[in-house]
């Protein structure tokens, strides 16, 4: 750890939030024409893994960017560890780079470096002795799992391999803040699965702050523990994940989430109408305390001959369940009202999607 | 042959050697940083200034354009103040210094732009400075380029030391020039193509073996 910089951090550490590793405020950057970044503020505390999620050209890339000062924001405030970094020069940013781990969707190791060497690359920048920093890349490549592999070159590594040793090498110089840029994009499921897995455990073994960027509502799933969804250079929503998943407000975190939350099969939302048919298609969406209780057989008891289970599933989304159900209920105005009225009262999110003539 | 023109041909070998070497050895230790400079300073380089860059393009430009015999000439003025002689072997490497030099620097220029961005990138997200991006990412990265190109830089400048002859700086062209071709001596024109066959050849697979140890990108 750099003492300088650790102590200049002490200072200031008192007057700030010290629970907020990074603070953003009305950050702003314009490319030409286009602001890749709207007016961002959010937060990340100290030992959770914020995922932000957008589409390509959201702004998220120059958002992580902005983070260690690879970008300069045009105007905002970005507080790493209590410390305003928006404005500092890039000699005053190399220190406090070194207090924040990235890694990258194409890992970016140097071919002309073995592993050993890669990982203890941050330590060398640092002015660590030999002995300490190939101390530390053992331990490192010991954490990751590639003890076997440091005397080798990163070109005989698969995909995975090669991001456990960009891990260890963002690792290195014991960070407060590990910054990951699309980091499984280029991994096939599998891979992303124990990238994933050594990320979380990493976050819980050292409590390692993690703020991650991607596409995919997957990796959201498998390790954030809150989400913000940006678009168009804004962060249009945010929140812990299993509460946006159950309950997400707008269009693109809808349509981001579409391919892994349940949706109805398209045959039968192609026969739905406005009005008329025999049954009444609605879609519960129920999550957390709500979605653990018995709510279908209540839901029978309590309004007999009821409805049919056409479509769903329960999902579980940080230990929470978030379920998502589509029911046929026989069309009538009485019991249409008195099915809602029950799911609503069980507090359900309750929506109907229309009306099936049936297909006979 | 005779013992004596065996002699002479080894005495040539030398001074192509000679020559070769330090002209060639100025020209990486002259022309490396010339070409990082070029890649440095231009846009989106590590210290980009573009007013510098365009510059350098310019001499570089100015020094590559002008032919090997007629620099030779003019630097004769360059070469007195340097070596104090405008005549031999030591007077015709300055020369060839000053036009491999530039030479160099833009073969080793194409083998630095050609490193990956995003290894510059990782570099600065740890906090690394320009030197460190220059030692740790720009010339190992490149190096398997910067040494290929350093061997073709060598066999120009046995080919170019031939010329050198003009300033009585001797080697194995200018042998060629006054025993084989102006005395009809074919057999030392002979000895003289196979020596400096054997000479290139030797060069460049020194070369080829470096740049295959080097070589760690597959």
């Amino acid at each position: 750890m750099n003492q300088h910089f650790s102590a200049s951090v002490q200072q200031v550490a008192d007057v700030r939030t010290p629970v907020d590793v990074v603070r953003l405020t009305d950050v702003r950057r314009r490319f030409g024409t286009t602001a890749a970044l709207d007016g961002v503020s959010l937060s990340v505390r100290k030992g959770e893994i914020l995922g932000i999620i957008g589409r390509s050209g959201a702004g998220k890339s120059t958002l992580i960017r902005c983070l260690n000062g690879l970008e300069r924001p045009d105007s905002g405030e970005i507080f790493i560890e209590g410390r305003d970094i928006a404005q500092l020069g890039e000699r005053e940013l190399q220190p406090l780079r070194r207090r924040i781990g990235m890694i990258f969707q194409h890992f970016n190791l140097l071919s002309a470096k073995t592993v050993e060497d890669n990982v203890a690359l941050p330590l060398k920048i640092e002015g660590r002795p030999k002995a300490e920093r190939l101390s530390r890349a053992a331990e490192l490549l010991d954490l990751v799992g590639l003890s076997e592999k440091a005397k080798a070159y990163p070109a005989s590594l698969s995909g995975g391999q090669k991001q456990r040793v960009g891990i260890a090498r963002a690792l290195a110089a014991r960070p407060a803040l590990l910054l990951s840029d699309e980091a499984t994009s280029a991994l096939d499921p599998e891979t992303t699965r124990s990238i994933l897995a050594l990320l979380k455990d990493i976050n819980r073994r050292l409590g390692l702050t993690i703020l991650l960027i991607t596409h995919e509502m997957e990796v959201i799933r498998s390790i954030a523990d809150r989400v913000a969804v940006i678009d168009a250079g804004r962060i249009v929503e945010a929140g812990p994940v299993w509460s946006v998943f159950a309950d997400p407000k707008s269009p693109i975190t809808q349509s981001l989430l579409g391919g892994i939350r349940p949706q109805l099969p398209g045959e039968i939302a192609a026969r739905l109408s406005q009005s008329g048919g025999r049954e009444a298609i609605l879609r519960v969406d129920v999550a957390g305390e709500a979605a653990s209780r018995p709510l279908l057989s209540d839901l029978a008891a309590a309004v007999p001959g009821s409805f049919r289970l056409v479509h769903g599933g329960i999902d579980h989304v940080q230990q929470q369940p978030v379920a998502s159900l589509f029911l046929g209920i026989p069309t009538s105005a009485d019991h249409e009202r008195r099915v809602l009225d029950f799911l609503r009262g069980r507090g359900a999110r309750v929506e109907v999607l229309g009306y099936d003539a049936g297909n006979d | 042959m005779t013992p004596v023109m065996i002699e002479l041909l080894f005495r040539s070998l030398w001074e192509t050697v000679l020559m070769t070497a330090a002209s060639g050895f100025v020209s990486l230790v002259a022309g490396l940083p010339l070409g990082l400079a070029l890649v440095a300073t231009d846009r989106g380089g590590i210290a980009e200034q573009l007013w510098l860059n365009r510059v350098l393009g310019a001499v570089i430009n100015g020094f590559r354009s002008v032919p090997f015999i007629i620099l030779l000439v003019a630097l004769i003025p360059v070469t007195r103040l340097i070596v104090g002689t405008s005549i031999g072997t030591w007077a015709a490497i300055v020369p060839l210094s000053i036009a491999a030099t530039p030479y160099y620097a833009r073969i080793a220029e194409v083998s630095l732009r050609e490193v990956d961005h995003g290894l510059i990138e990782a570099a600065r997200a740890m906090g690394g400075n320009r030197w460190t991006i220059v030692r740790e990412v720009l010339v190992p990265e490149a190096l398997p380029g910067i040494v290929a190109g350093f061997t073709v830089t060598l066999v120009t400048l046995v080919g170019a030391s031939a010329m050198a002859g003009a300033i009585g700086a001797g080697g194995l062209g200018d042998l060629a020039i006054r025993y084989g071709y102006q005395r009809f001596e074919t057999t030392i024109m002979v000895a003289v193509v196979i020596v400096l066959i054997i000479l290139v050849s030797g060069i460049q697979w020194i070369g080829d073996r470096l740049v295959a140890r080097l070589d760690r990108r597959t």
